[in-house]
């Protein structure tokens, strides 16, 4: 079980005064059970490159292997792709339309031909383990906060039970508690439920302390492709495209240069405690 | 003539000023109508290849613009070409080919061709934005008349504004919906019309959020009106602008002369 990128370009508009290219020669391999980080500069062409894993864009040219099957082929079940591969959007809140909140996480499940029972089963799960509080499954989605709205359209993706999830900046706009909330809705369906997880982000330091492995895209390349600890290790690099590595780790150079023997490859600030700890000798 | 088909160059005619091409436009249309002989046709197309050559636009966004009314073309070239009294070359049943009918129909297409050659020009080499300061400016006389010409071009212009950024939105919550397995092309016409539903809710909900953004972002920038509002970038005649109103009247009178003289 695995999505494959072969050669991919893509380019918006082509043959138009406004031709774009926005992916050009990405070569990637997604394994089952992955938790990946896709970092890069607005711009870069992050969205561009998820919107391809479920064949919402087609590449120009190149292809891409879902389980081994050509998803270009004329054979291919387009339809089933899209179960199997969930994604939740950059302020998914936008697409909310349903007159309440149950019947629009209902929308998914209805769309994959479960029967009624089924539908109304997964979308109580999915409400509940978004942590949306009961009484608010009944009214219109227009009534809830933006956080709110937030939760209930990622439900709405979550109910499909899909094997791979996408994310793209599920916590932008979002207060510090209900950042941590999605964070941790996102650790455990990886955890619990084995998912696939790709979660775009734009916070280094969530990147660095939630992914197993990063992707840094810039202006349509993959720069890097390793463990968050190898990817900033370049941090120098990543600055000059726009990025940087987590706080933390300027703290550990700084140390380093102000004579303490610390280890600088720390990324997490529970890394850092401890390198601190060890290097005091405490 | 499309909205917003602006084709981004840099050239004379895209340095000019909106009015005047908008009032060469409407010369240009009216000449095009008072020709009607060979001689005439000839200069015609002399005066719109140059204004091609001069606009730095492809030739294949000229005609872009005649696909839509081919059909129409046709039809209405081939009973202009029948339908003509004259003298008859050949005749069957109700329809006779005439040397009349042969140049009337010839006539017609060159005029409606150039037609939507010549107003594509206007709209390839002018933004929207421009066009509706040109028309602002152009009418202004209409205040006379108490006609709120202002407020007509502000809400032209954010229309105009808003019709990309409906486009993207659509395509935005198309995709989203895609991706929850929604399909916007299967089923009967009922099924149909029943799937544009998460599509246009969230549509409308955004639209309706937009505008009261900015409703709230003019007050808030004291936005009471159009009337003595000043320009951040006035139009000014230049030289050029001058001169190609020189063109333009040249053009009209050349082709009033061509007109009753041939
Ligand atoms: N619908 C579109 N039409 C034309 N060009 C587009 C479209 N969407 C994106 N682009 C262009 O493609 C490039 C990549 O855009 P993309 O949205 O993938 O960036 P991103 O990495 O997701 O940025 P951000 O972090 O701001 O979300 C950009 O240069 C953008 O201008
Ligand atoms: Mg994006």
């Amino acid at each position: 079980m695995s999505i494959i990128f072969d050669h991919v370009a893509f380019k918006y508009n082509p043959g138009t005064t406004y031709e774009n290219t926005a992916l050009d020669d990405i070569n990637l391999k997604i394994d089952d059970g992955e938790f990946i980080g896709i970092i890069g500069h607005t711009g870069s062409g992050k969205s561009t490159l998820i919107q391809h894993m479920n064949g919402l864009e087609k590449a120009t040219s190149g292809t891409i292997y879902y389980n081994g099957q050509d998803i270009y082929d004329s054979d291919f079940d387009m339809a089933s792709l899209r179960t199997e591969v969930g994604m939740v959007f950059q302020y998914p809140e936008n697409q909310l339309f349903g007159t309440t909140v149950y019947e629009d996480v209902c929308f998914g499940p209805k769309n994959q031909g479960l029967d009624g029972k089924e539908i109304s089963l997964r979308a109580f799960e999915a409400l509940r383990a978004v942590h949306l509080p009961e009484e608010l499954c009944d009214v219109s989605p227009f009534e809830l906060s933006g956080g709110q709205k937030r939760k209930a359209a990622i439900a709405g993706v979550i109910a499909m039970k899909p094997s791979v999830l996408i994310l793209d900046e599920p916590t932008a706009g979002l207060d510090p508690a209900g950042r941590d909330e999605i964070l941790n809705l996102i650790k455990e369906l990886h955890e619990k439920n084995g998912v696939t997880i790709i979660l775009v982000s734009h916070s280094m330091e969530d990147v660095a302390n939630y992914v197993d492995r990063i992707v840094c895209i810039d202006k349509g390349h993959i720069k890097y492709d390793g463990t968050p600890r190898e990817v900033f290790k370049n941090y120098k690099e990543l600055e000059e495209i726009g990025l940087s590595a987590p706080q933390v780790t300027y703290l550990m150079h700084d140390l380093k240069r102000a004579g303490f023997h610390v280890d600088t490859d720390c990324i997490t600030i529970e890394e850092a405690r401890n390198e601190i700890l060890r290097c005091f000798g405490i | 003539m499309t909205l917003g088909q602006y084709y981004p160059a840099d050239s004379v005619l895209h340095r000019l000023d909106p009015r005047v091409k908008l009032l060469a436009t409407l010369l240009y249309i009216i000449g095009i109508f008072c020709i009607d002989s060979p001689i005439g046709v000839v200069f015609v197309t002399v005066c719109l290849a140059s204004l091609i050559f001069l606009s730095k636009v492809p030739f294949s966004f000229m005609v872009r613009g005649l696909k839509g009314i081919m059909v129409l073309l046709i039809i209405a070239a081939f009973f202009n070409l029948l339908m003509t009294p004259g003298v008859p070359i050949v005749s069957f049943w109700i329809f006779k080919l005439t040397w009349e009918g042969i140049k009337n129909a010839a006539l017609m297409t060159i005029r409606m061709v150039y037609l939507i050659m010549g107003t594509s020009l206007l709209t390839l080499t002018t933004t929207p934005n421009a066009l509706t300061d040109g028309l602002e400016k152009g009418l202004s006389f209409m205040n006379f008349f108490k006609v709120p010409v202002s407020e007509i071009a502000m809400m032209m212009s954010i229309a105009l504004r808003f019709i990309p950024i409906l486009i993207e939105e659509t395509d935005k919550i198309m995709k989203a919906q895609m991706a929850r397995g929604a399909s916007f092309d299967k089923g009967n016409l009922i099924q149909k019309a029943k799937s544009m539903v998460p599509l246009l809710v969230p549509l409308f909900v955004s639209a309706f959020r937009r505008a009261y953004e900015l409703a709230n972002a003019m007050e808030a920038r004291c936005y009471n009106g159009g009337e003595g509002r000043t320009k951040m970038k006035p139009l000014r005649y230049k030289r050029n602008d001058y001169i190609s109103y020189g063109v333009a009247g040249s053009f009209f009178l050349i082709c009033i002369v061509l007109g009753i003289m041939f």
